[in-house]
């Protein structure tokens, strides 16, 4: 067979072979051109053969001339007496499985269009088995779905070695289809089960792959939802368990448990945290599993511990759940790097709603006031300007803890009775305590955070001071803010006069400091 | 006969109340004409409005109301001409009856003249009042306007007198014609004598306004000689004042006078020079009240929210927060003897006070030399603020006490000789930086100031906007100098001198440009957070801004327009800004200084400068134990830069002199070699030590010191175990140490103010407002008034229908009479005819007799 040289040529030869094995049973073995050309290192070329797959497989699916069954061997079929379509069939299904086994080669290719081209054509086959299972039906209406495919499928997209989030991206697109979603969970579990049992070392890149997937699959909310079928059915009995969110909340929480119960590099506990209270717990056929993964989360400590709280907040609020000690480890969890996390809004936004409750005894709030405007001696101003409502919204929730401010009868004491040391907020001496600190952040230069620590020298007022608002706030906005206020009257000026860059000579930076 | 009795009795019962009451009521009503309507029982708080009606009286008023109008309809019913009145503008309410005169009296003039008259040219139309030729009038009584007179205020003259009034000889009596042509000869003189009187006062009257022009103009002169006269004599009058007399009202004559003596060729004493201690005395007074000042606004005493703050509680007080804050009322007072009505001053801002004062001082030197009237100004004011600048340009240099004083000097002095000596003020930043460069940094600097005093704003108008621009342009430069390769500091350092006079002229516009650049730092830093999480310390420029702020404007007020933001931008670069080299080290330091320097004078707490402190300890320490700190943000306790200032090179150790950091180190650390590297390491840590115990020295009376150093304490404790460090070091920890060994003060509980007591709640009555009695109460406001529209008209409707129904009687009651009336006419003249009839036929019977007697005869005769 002659071939021309250029993607063109090829696109030209491909079309005559494939129409010549679509003429004809006796052009068959027109096929071993076209998968040898699949084998092709060029680009190109390889599209090009991708797409002759595609179009020829796809069309003998549709004709069903591919054999349907489990395949018998080939040699035995071709030595065999029966007839010479079944032979025919056999050996058309084994050229059409060879052609699945490249294509998920090609599923690593280092090209994203020939990736690309390989998933989609992938995706093609599984819908065209979908509508003519290539196996035989073990009783009338069982539902069929080309599992060995699709699962070959998600292990390609699930690769240790290489970085599949576009192509991921790529695939989102088919888990809109609630079979193609329901079978991806099935397939993701026992891929990370596979890949987490055959390696002992799990690479980065596979968590990363694994994570980017589940995170993509999302649940309907309601049982109506389940109507989109990427695979084509005339009516959907209800005996199947594809048409039930029930088990598809199983499939997930199977998905996610397994997923979760292995050791977690620290950057995916943090992603997946950041996902659990919204995408993940909602859609749990028992939230409650959940518990020993974020306990676990809550354990590493850090930002990861604030993470893990608002997860553990729903299990509480929601599922009923008993967790010993939580307060003693929220107030473990307070130290002066919670003012400048990333996660400081939310962290807050959680301690406030724990914090909410007027049962909570006086000590604990007392330590928690204490504990907090310990750490605001370290804090910046915007933090600052959400903390010191904070704690005072504490000593108007638990008119005990007022004597913190306000202790009228109270001795004169050597030393602050509070043990900031001591981890029990029981143990603590809070009590016995007055926030000092917030008497020395009246001297704060930023003014707004004196007035706001000058509060607590009046008897504080009733409502609560809604600090939602100031959860968010950044230090550029309060600069701009600042920047935007304006004084009556003209600029003060300085009026001793400026002599040099490094200014007076008793001043820090002229004694520091020289221009040479 | 008994029941009228007894309404009699009743209504002198009820009829007083209701005298009382209303007062309407008829002193002495007839008891027969009086309906009472008794009331079953009384109620308390019910006005009985119609207890008593008097039927008759109002059933004679509603008739006599209908006879005028009902009836006068009726009987024009058939009548449709119509009187309509035409006069122009008689109904029109937008017209003031002067303009309806002028315009009837147009409209007049146009009626009459026509084709006939146009060509009559002369023929003087006759001004008319009240249909009476005015010329007539004139005639008359031209009353000569006694109150424009003002020599003889009120008195008439006696020929007046006696000519208005005189001898009661009725000579003005108002005349009939008939009269005044009955004794002619009379009237006549008389006339003319009041003719000649009217001449005469008018005549005096123009003489009197001649002088009094000409004293006015003669007034006027004296002035402008006296003004010359007063520029030669002194200087010291201020200008304000005579721009008032120009304004002022031209007095009269006795003033004039007055003052001519007063002013009589005196010389004047002007100011005698002051002595140098009280120059010096003065100057100390100023700072202090500027140091008040600053102090008052240190302590966020703001003056405005002081007035605003209600001194005096009064009894009426409703405790709900009203308070009327602005007292509108003028007060009245007299300056100069003329009435004047000042605002309030109402606890006027002491700062703007301090302010004018410095504005004073300013003004005060100023018309000494700019504002002469001779056009030397320029020259002097170019000579003096040459001095001027150059004076405290020449101090720092002697401050840092380097030997180049004398050859700056000079090199100073040949720029100046060199340079022209205009410029024209840069439009453009480009401008300025042509201007600029190429030039030594003494040029540069005699550059700036010479545009400065060309520019002056007192020389024309446009020179403020210029001025203003040159800060921003300067601040540029600056910028640009401080990222020059390498930094020309030494030029930013003279320039600073001149910012600070520029700003001291346009503060406004000042603190605008340094917000400006402030805020462009802000935002680049913003997006490097935003970005990736944190930011790289920002070039020297910045800092150089953030330190320059500091020396334009007080760093220890409460609150300040350009202040405030720039501490918060420091918060920002030690809290976001990772340290990862020496050189961020320095430039960490460097900001740790401006921070310092900002609070001190107010003290004020900065947690972010211990923080970062509190790393640099924690960088340098060579054996970290960890116990008692823990670090915060741009801080790590493990990672390739915890141990970026820690020494092991003993010998670098032993040969290390403490010396100052150099700000350029900040920009570029030029190739170091080890030595070097290791030894401005350890004066970074010189720096924080010292800068440790200066904010112990701050903070150590603040309530809870002990909490805010404990971790330094702990890492000081560190050092010293280390024993590593040189002894200069050594002892510069200890030293710092010393003051966080301290013992705690003892701490006393925390107490609120006491708050004013709350009022007792008072159980005042809630008051509903009552619209209708009955019950229709007790719903909400809206259906309640709903309800008592629907009522009201309800009452409306009846009313009219028996109103109609009244007109409908009445009217059937005219008809009635009117056809009673017709038919008693008919009646009448029925009779009235058969009576003429009757009479005609009267003395028919004889006649007629007499035909009985003919027809007796004539059947007589037939028979």
């Amino acid at each position: 067979m002659e071939r021309d040289s250029g993607p063109e040529g090829v696109r030209r030869a491909l079309g005559r072979l494939l129409e010549a094995v679509l003429a004809s049973r006796g052009q068959a073995n027109a096929v071993f051109d076209v998968l040898a050309v699949l084998q092709s290192e060029d680009h190109e070329e390889t599209q090009e053969a991708v797409r002759a797959c595609s179009r020829l497989f796809g069309a003998l699916l549709e004709r069903g001339e591919l054999f349907v069954g489990s395949l018998p061997s080939e040699d035995a079929v071709m030595a065999g007496s029966q007839g010479a379509t079944r032979k025919y069939k056999v050996w058309m299904r084994h050229r059409y499985r060879s052609c699945l086994n490249r294509l998920q080669e090609l599923l690593v290719h280092p090209s994203f269009e020939v990736k690309e081209l390989a998933l989609s054509t992938l995706m093609k086959f599984v819908q065209l088995e979908g509508a003519r299972p290539l196996e035989k039906p073990k009783w009338d209406g069982y539902y069929l779905f080309p599992r060995q495919l699709f699962k070959a499928v998600v292990e390609g997209l699930l690769s240790p070695e290489d970085d599949c989030s576009l192509l991921l991206a790529r695939f989102r697109e088919y888990l809109e289809h609630d079979d193609i979603r329901y079978h991806t969970m099935q397939a993701a579990t026992d891929t990370v089960g596979r890949v987490t049992d055959r390696h002992p070392e799990v690479p980065l890149t596979f968590w990363n792959n694994a994570f980017t997937l589940l995170s993509s699959v999302s649940l309907p909310s309601q049982e109506r939802g389940i109507s989109s079928f990427y695979v084509k059915h005339g009516e959907l009995p209800r005996t199947w368990k594809v048409v039930h969110l029930k088990e598809h909340r199983k499939a997930f929480q199977g998905m996610w448990l397994g997923f979760l119960k292995h050791k977690l590099p620290l950057s995916l506990y943090k992603k997946v945290l950041v996902i659990m209270h919204d995408s993940i717990l909602p859609h749990l056929a028992q939230p409650s599993l959940m518990i020993d993964f974020l306990t676990r989360a809550y354990d590493v400590g850090g930002a990861i511990s604030l993470l893990a709280l608002n997860g553990l907040f729903i299990l509480i609020h929601q599922h009923n759940l008993e967790y010993p000690d939580f307060y003693r480890k929220l107030y473990g969890l307070l130290d002066p790097s919670v003012f400048h996390v990333k996660y400081r809004a939310r962290f807050f936004h959680l301690a406030d709603l724990f914090l909410s409750s007027s049962h909570l005894p006086a000590y604990l709030v007392a330590a928690f006031a204490k504990r907090l405007s310990r750490l605001a001696l370290t804090a910046p101003p915007e933090a600052l300007l959400m903390v010191l409502p904070f704690i005072c919204n504490l000593l108007r929730r638990h008119p005990a803890c007022r004597v913190l401010v306000h202790r009228p009868l109270g001795h004169e004491l050597d030393a602050d009775p509070y043990d900031p040391e001591e981890e029990d907020p029981a143990k603590s001496r809070a009590l016995e305590s007055s926030l000092w600190e917030l008497q020395a952040l009246q001297q704060h230069y930023h003014p707004e955070v004196s007035q706001a620590a000058s509060v607590i020298n009046q008897a504080l007022s009733v409502p609560e001071v809604s600090i939602a608002p100031l959860l968010e706030l950044t230090a550029f906005e309060v600069f701009e803010r600042d920047l935007k206020k304006k004084g009556q009257g003209s600029v003060p000026l300085e009026f001793i006069p400026a002599r040099g860059l490094l200014g007076r000579q008793d001043d820090f930076c002229a004694q520091h400091f020289t221009l040479s | 006969m008994g029941k009228a009795r007894l309404a009699a009795a009743r209504t002198r019962g009820a009829g007083a109340p209701a005298g009382a009451q209303g007062g309407r009521a008829r002193p002495n009503p007839n008891p027969f004409e009086v309906k009472v309507n008794r009331q079953k029982f009384p109620v308390l708080g019910r006005k009985a409005r119609h207890a008593v009606g008097q039927p008759g009286v109002s059933r004679a008023r509603a008739v006599h109301k209908r006879t005028q109008t009902l009836l006068k309809e009726y009987k024009e019913r058939d009548k449709s001409n119509v009187f309509t009145d035409k006069r122009f503008g008689e109904y029109s309410s937008t017209m003031s009856p002067e303009e309806k005169m002028m315009k009837r009296f147009a409209l007049e003039q146009q009626r009459q003249h026509e084709k006939k008259s146009i060509y009559n040219l002369n023929e003087d139309e006759e001004l008319t009042h009240y249909g009476q030729s005015l010329a007539d009038i004139e005639k008359h009584n031209d009353i000569v306007d006694s109150d424009s007179d003002t020599e003889e205020r009120g008195t008439l003259s006696a020929e007046l007198t006696a000519a208005h009034f005189g001898g009661g000889g009725g000579l003005l009596h108002k005349k009939t014609p008939q009269q005044q042509g009955e004794e002619g000869e009379k009237p006549r003189s008389r006339r003319e004598l009041i003719e000649e009187l009217i001449a005469k006062s008018k005549q005096e009257k123009r003489e009197r306004q001649a002088q009094r022009e000409g004293a006015l103009e003669l007034t006027e002169k004296l002035d402008q000689d006296w003004k010359e006269i007063q520029t030669l004599l002194t200087h010291r009058t201020p200008k304000s004042e005579n721009r008032d007399k120009k304004e002022r009202p031209k007095p009269d004559a006795y003033d004039m006078m007055v003052r001519e003596l007063g002013f009589e060729m005196k010389a004047q004493p002007s100011n005698r020079m002051k002595s140098e201690e009280e120059l010096a005395k003065e100057e100390q007074e100023r700072l202090q009240q500027l140091e008040a000042a600053r102090l008052r606004r240190m302590r966020g005493e703001d003056e405005g929210s002081e007035a605003r703050k209600p001194k005096h509680l009064s009894a009426d007080d409703l405790n709900d927060g009203f308070v009327l804050d602005k007292d509108d009322r003028r007060l009245l007072s007299y300056t100069d003897g003329k009435m004047s009505i000042e605002e309030e001053q109402s606890g006027e801002a002491s700062d703007g006070e301090s302010e004018e004062e410095q504005g004073e001082d300013l003004s005060e030197e100023d018309p000494e030399n700019s504002s002469d009237p001779d056009g030397h100004s320029d020259l002097e004011s170019d000579m003096d603020s040459e001095e001027d600048c150059g004076r405290p340009s020449g101090e720092p240099r002697q401050a840092l006490g380097e030997g180049t004083t004398s050859i700056g000097h000079r090199a100073q002095e040949a720029a100046r000789n060199q340079l022209p000596y205009t410029f024209a003020a840069p439009e453009s930043y480009e401008e300025l930086k042509s201007l600029l460069s190429g030039r030594t940094r003494e040029e540069q600097l005699v550059v700036v100031e010479r545009i400065q005093t060309c520019n002056h704003p007192s020389l024309a108008v446009g020179n403020k906007a210029k001025l203003e621009k040159l800060f921003g342009f300067l601040l540029e430069y600056i910028g640009d100098l401080a990222t020059d390769d390498p930094p020309n500091l030494r030029v930013i350092d003279k320039l600073v001198v001149q910012l600070y006079n520029l700003c001291q002229m346009f503060p406004d516009s000042a603190s605008d440009s340094i917000k400006f650049v402030l805020r462009d730092a802000m935002h680049e830093m913003e997006g490097a957070i935003e970005a990736r999480g944190r930011a790289a310390f920002p070039g020297l420029d910045v800092l150089m801004y953030l330190k320059i702020a500091g020396m334009l404007f007080p760093t220890s007020d409460l609150w300040h327009p350009v202040v405030t933001p720039a501490l918060v931008c420091m918060s920002q670069l030690l809290t976001k800004c990772p340290v990862l080299s020496l050189q961020d080290v320095v430039k960490g330091l460097f900001v740790c200084c401006v921070f310092l320097d900002y609070v001190s004078l107010s003290r004020r707490f900065i947690p972010e400068l211990v923080n970062f402190l509190l790393g640099i300890l924690y960088i340098a320490s060579p054996n970290k134990c960890g116990r008692g700190y823990t670090l915060v943000h741009p801080f790590r306790a493990s990672g390739k830069n915890s141990e970026l200032l820690v020494v092991s090179d003993e010998e670098d150790k032993a040969t290390w002199q403490r010396r100052g950091l150099s700000l350029h180190w900040a920009y570029r650390l030029k190739a170091q070699n080890k030595t070097e590297a290791n030894h401005t390491r350890l004066s970074c840590l010189a720096v924080c030590l010292a800068l440790v115990k200066g904010c112990t020295q701050f903070y150590s009376s603040l309530p809870s010191f002990y909490a805010i150093v404990r971790p330094l304490r702990a890492l000081l404790m560190e050092h010293l175990a280390g024993r590593s460090h040189p002894p200069e070091l050594q002892e510069l920890c200890q030293s710092a140490l010393a003051n966080l060994e301290e013992p705690e003060p003892r701490c006393r509980p925390l107490v609120c103010a006491k708050s004013k007591p709350e009022p007792l709640k008072l159980f005042t009555p809630r008051l509903v407002k009552v619209l209708e009695f009955g019950r229709k109460q007790g719903s909400s406001k809206q259906e309640q008034e709903r309800r008592r529209l629907i009522h009201k008209h309800k009452r409306e409707f009846k009313g009219a229908v028996r109103e109609i129904r009244r007109d409908n009687q009445f009217l059937a009651r005219m008809q009635l009479s009117e056809t009673l009336e017709r038919d008693a006419e008919r009646k009448r003249k029925v009779k009235q005819l058969f009576n003429s009839l009757a009479t005609q036929e009267g003395p028919a019977p004889s006649h007629a007799e007499a035909p009985p007697d003919n027809q007796k005869v004539c059947p007589g005769n037939i028979q």
